[in-house]
């Protein structure tokens, strides 16, 4: 693998950039691997480099049904932050703070980590309080967060509008300041592209559409285009499509796919150099460096996998935003799209054994997966090379659902975080 | 926008009236105290989820505020037909 540099870039603009090395290689599948994991999305890509990196397991191929990188990592509004209310989730969500902190040196791809902050605004006396217990939970923790309270947070973001004259005035706010967002595509191109040098073989365009179960023990995957693909374990990190790969091994997941919608903005001037979310008035937004507002809100109710919503979910969304940021109301959108989001009962992923002995699960992300990407990978990398659960992941267990130890988390996940 | 026949209002409404309540027809257990920790847990917490065809219960929330059945392709979100609760789906995946 060639690396990137700064000396790179003027080495190979001397002719052009015509003879830059490809990102990764395509093979076709060997019959056999030690793991296949299921689906190239971040998190499974994540988890085929730290396989390789950590654990010395470079037999492996990640079978993509599209192509790398093209669901939720494609789809999502970017915004990393670890301050969730309970130690299970803390623990989690702050592992993979602490991998994305180094991330572009890891990898060798620069993930535009911008650690610009991310606050939740209160609008009650309700919402004050629980955002305090947030926070003094997190402290607990050893994880940064702490209140703003009005006139502060007004100095901090001059456009949110904390007058007491909005319909739904700003109390104040918690604020993670190492919160923040990423490039998705280049989380999604990075972890490709570094797995792939460390000889994990990439296959696109291969779609499961069955697994080969013998007494309970999974043997390889049935694949459309290059028949049984053996294996000595399997892992489906698959969001959206993860109650489909289920059923195909039989069991059925406490876990609804619903789609999720997400709109930006044409560019205009920067004037927001931070994430604001509400929970409250349910909407939140950023802006990116081109200058176009991300904004994102909630999910469709309803069971969808067509990636798109309706339209009422927009309005919504819009109104919540306007109400936030009074400045925005004549801004026009450029694009809308919606994913499918796995959600689970308690709003935690689950990340486990499965009923098939040598089959495990990655999935239930919800609205949040993006942030706990790299974590996500790197826990599910330690459950495959070991064939148990890393101690972070151990509570994230699908058996959590008939022991009833759930990990509710719908306050600090709070409006699709 | 889903478009939604309520069959109580007998009109066609627009999704906003209605709230989705998910999966229908999940029979309660008739004795809870025999039930084992994951009986009650598939119970509580564990769903169809189809790519395809899904029996609903939906709730015209903002309307006649009584609930109903539909049964919807969730690839497509086409209804494909609207019942009252106590009865059953024609419009089932064996029968295609
Ligand atoms: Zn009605």
């Amino acid at each position: 693998m060639q690396r990137y540099s700064g000396f790179g870039l003027l080495k190979h603009s001397l002719s052009f950039h015509e003879n830059w090395q490809r990102v990764w290689s395509n093979p076709t599948p060997k019959k056999k691997y030690d793991v296949i994991i299921i689906g190239g999305g971040g998190h499974g890509l994540a988890t085929a480099y730290y396989l390789a990196k950590e654990h010395g397991i470079t037999n492996v191929a990640v079978l993509e049904k599209g192509h790398l990188g093209g669901g939720n990592i494609c789809r999502n509004t970017t915004i990393v932050r670890s301050n969730y209310l309970w130690d299970e989730s803390a623990a989690l969500y702050e592992h993979s703070m602490k991998l994305w902190e180094g991330l572009s040196q890891d990898l060798n791809y620069n993930q535009m980590f911008s650690q610009r902050g991310v606050y939740h605004t209160c609008h009650t006396l309700q919402d004050l309080r629980s955002n305090e217990r947030l926070v003094n939970a997190n402290r607990l923790q050893g994880i940064d967060n702490e209140m703003v309270y009005a006139d502060q947070l007004q100095k901090e973001i001059p456009a949110l509008d904390c007058s007491k004259d909005a319909r739904y005035p700003v109390l104040g706010a918690s604020v993670q300041r190492r919160g923040g967002n990423a490039r998705h595509d280049a989380v999604a191109w990075g972890y490709a592209r570094a797995a792939d040098s460390l000889g994990v073989d990439l296959i696109q365009n291969c779609e499961v559409i069955g697994m080969e179960i013998n007494d309970g023990k999974i043997t390889g995957v049935k694949t459309k285009d290059y028949g049984v693909i053996k294996a000595d374990r399997v892992g489906c990190v698959v969001a959206g499509n993860s109650g489909v790969l289920a059923k195909m091994a039989g069991f059925e997941l406490p876990v609804e796919s619903h789609p999720l919608q997400a709109l930006v903005s044409e560019p205009i001037k920067p004037f927001l150099d931070t994430v604001v979310m509400s929970n409250h008035v349910h909407g939140y937004m950023s802006q990116s460096d081109k200058g176009d507002l991300v904004i994102g809100a909630g999910i469709d109710g309803w069971v969808g996998y067509g990636q798109r919503g309706s339209y009422g979910i927009i309005e919504h969304t819009i109104q919540a935003i306007v109400e936030l940021f009074p400045l925005t109301s004549r801004v026009r959108m450029n694009r809308q799209w919606g994913g499918i989001v796995d959600t689970c009962p308690d709003a935690s992923p689950i990340i486990s054994e499965t009923p098939v002995k040598n089959l495990f699960f990655n999935c239930g992300w919800g609205t949040g997966g993006f942030k706990g990407t790299p974590g996500s990978g790197n826990l599910f990398a330690y459950t495959l090379a070991h064939g148990k659960p890393h101690p972070i992941a151990e509570p994230f267990s699908y058996y959590r659902f008939h022991t009833g130890a759930l990990i509710d988390e719908h306050g600090a996940a709070g409006v699709a975080h | 926008m889903l478009h939604i026949y309520c069959p109580h209002c007998r009109e066609l409404r627009e999704e906003e009236e209605f709230h989705a309540k998910g999966q229908a027809h999940i029979a309660r257990p008739l004795d809870p105290d025999a039930c084992t920790d994951k009986e009650w847990g598939e119970y509580l917490f564990f769903r169809k989820n189809p790519r395809g065809l899904h029996h609903e219960i939906w709730y015209h929330t903002a309307g006649c505020r009584k609930f109903f059945n539909l049964t919807r392709d969730t690839q497509t979100y086409e209804i494909k037909e609207i019942y009252k609760i106590g009865e059953q789906p024609e419009v089932t995946a064996d029968k295609g």
